[in-house]
């Protein structure tokens, strides 16, 4: 019975964790494609910057971002409340990951493609277009598909700069009510019921995607 | 705005707690290790309960936040009459949770041992045991020493998700020196610094092995 009890508020927390996963998601996806294109940039100081902001967002730690864009900005005059500190973070720094997907990607496919693209004198945006992302986007699924899980449970982590995520509505309920046991459990249960319906559906879309491919 | 005496002031206290910091992400590495190639093994074992039995738990495992099953271990424990420190636990939840991860990185070693060499291990009478630790092992591993580097430098920087579970580690160290004086920039970006000049070195000291690895092997 006490399901019963704990399950509403729960289920409240978990929509704020699928809008977050959701918005983090997108971010994350526009600047993994940016910071990847622009580390194969012609010009040096694109590839300097976003090399600079790809390391700096994976050499430290999710966590340490997080604190440091919700608690320090704000003393440089810059104050965000928590769900955009937390969409931000997250975007930034799975944006970088992503960034690696992308580059490694579009490097895989075999430098003939894009010769032959000259030959048929296809204009460079169509060469990216029709030739190179095609195949490149293929490369891409099972990286992104990876880096979504992790950007899910890595949601977890605002909760710890106040935003009332699924594991926020836990910690509470656990303070007022003691049921850890309980509360903790099915806290494990509702993620692992999100996260791997998401791992399945990527596995499936790559099969899907990669038919024909080689 | 920035203030440097201030940071100056506070930097030996933070670097004073990369000790936490450090202990935790190498003890938390070796139970990582042992533990995921136990998982490694049993995922190809013959009995199918323990093959599934490890698939589903590795599954399970890796599609569930570090931060809850730190804190499943921290808190639900104890009502079954488990006390464990924070710095235990925390050890504990981060070898559990890459054993997951390290168990796939042995998989792909393993998997990459030609099947001839099971063969001639049967064919001379080898015991399991031997056939894992003379064979199987020697060969499987050292290809994907890298890849454990790199989950190594993951580990590292998943360490701050102990403050959590109230270990004073580097970052919950910098919390509470902020939370004295309000002032958290300097705490912060200290922290974030001392993360980026450990971990960005030995990322590019493991691209560099894999690189001469790739080369040697070919």
């Amino acid at each position: 019975m006490t399901i019963l009890y704990l399950l509403p508020t729960l289920l409240q927390g978990l929509k704020i964790t699928l809008i977050i996963t959701f918005l983090a998601m997108l971010l994350a996806f526009v600047l993994a494609f940016l910071a990847g294109f622009g580390r194969l940039s012609k010009f040096r100081v694109v590839r300097f910057l976003t090399a600079f902001y790809v390391e700096v967002f994976r050499g430290t730690s999710l966590l340490v971002q997080l604190f440091w864009i919700y608690f320090a900005l704000p003393l440089i005059g810059i104050s965000l409340p928590p769900l955009a500190a937390g969409v931000l973070t997250l975007g930034l720094n799975y944006g970088a990951y992503g960034s690696e997907v992308v580059r490694s990607a579009i490097l895989a496919v075999p430098k003939g493609q894009t010769e032959a693209g000259i030959a048929l004198n296809f204009s460079p945006w169509r060469r990216l277009r029709h030739i190179i992302l095609p195949q490149a986007f293929v490369m891409m699924l099972p990286g992104f598909g990876n880096l979504q899980i992790e950007l899910l449970k890595g949601t977890s982590l605002v909760s710890l700069i106040t935003l009332a995520d699924l594991t926020y509505q836990a910690t509470i309920l656990n303070a007022s009510t003691m049921e850890t046991t309980m509360i903790y459990s099915l806290l494990l249960v509702i993620y692992f019921l999100i996260a791997w319906p998401l791992t399945r559906g990527i596995r499936w879309v790559e099969n899907r995607l990669s038919v024909g491919r080689y | 705005m920035w203030n440097w005496d201030y940071a100056i002031k506070i930097f030996p206290e933070i670097f004073a707690a990369l000790k936490i910091t450090v202990t935790a992400t190498f003890v938390g590495f070796a139970l990582a290790m042992l533990l995921g190639l136990v998982l490694a093994i049993s995922r190809r074992s013959s009995v199918k309960t323990v093959a599934y039995g490890s698939k589903g738990l590795i599954e399970f495992i890796r599609n569930t936040p570090l931060l809850v099953q730190l804190y499943f271990i921290f808190y639900v424990l104890p009502e079954v009459g488990i006390y464990l420190s924070p710095l235990s636990a925390g050890i504990i939840g981060l070898g559990i949770h890459y054993s997951t991860y390290l168990s796939e990185v042995y998989r792909s070693g393993i998997e990459a041992v030609p099947q001839g060499q099971w063969e001639a291990a049967k064919a001379l009478n080898f015991s399991p045991w031997q056939v894992w630790s003379k064979i199987i092992i020697p060969q499987g591993l050292p290809p994907v020493i890298p890849v454990l580097g790199n989950y190594l430098i993951t580990m590292f920087k998943e360490t701050p998700l102990l403050s959590a579970i109230t270990l004073v580690e580097i970052l919950q160290t910098a919390k509470i020196i902020g939370s004295h004086s309000f002032r958290y920039l300097e705490a912060f970006t200290i922290v974030g610094i001392l993360f980026l000049i450990l971990s960005y070195p030995s990322s590019v000291m493991v691209r560099r092995l894999e690189m001469r690895m790739n080369k040697s092997l070919r």
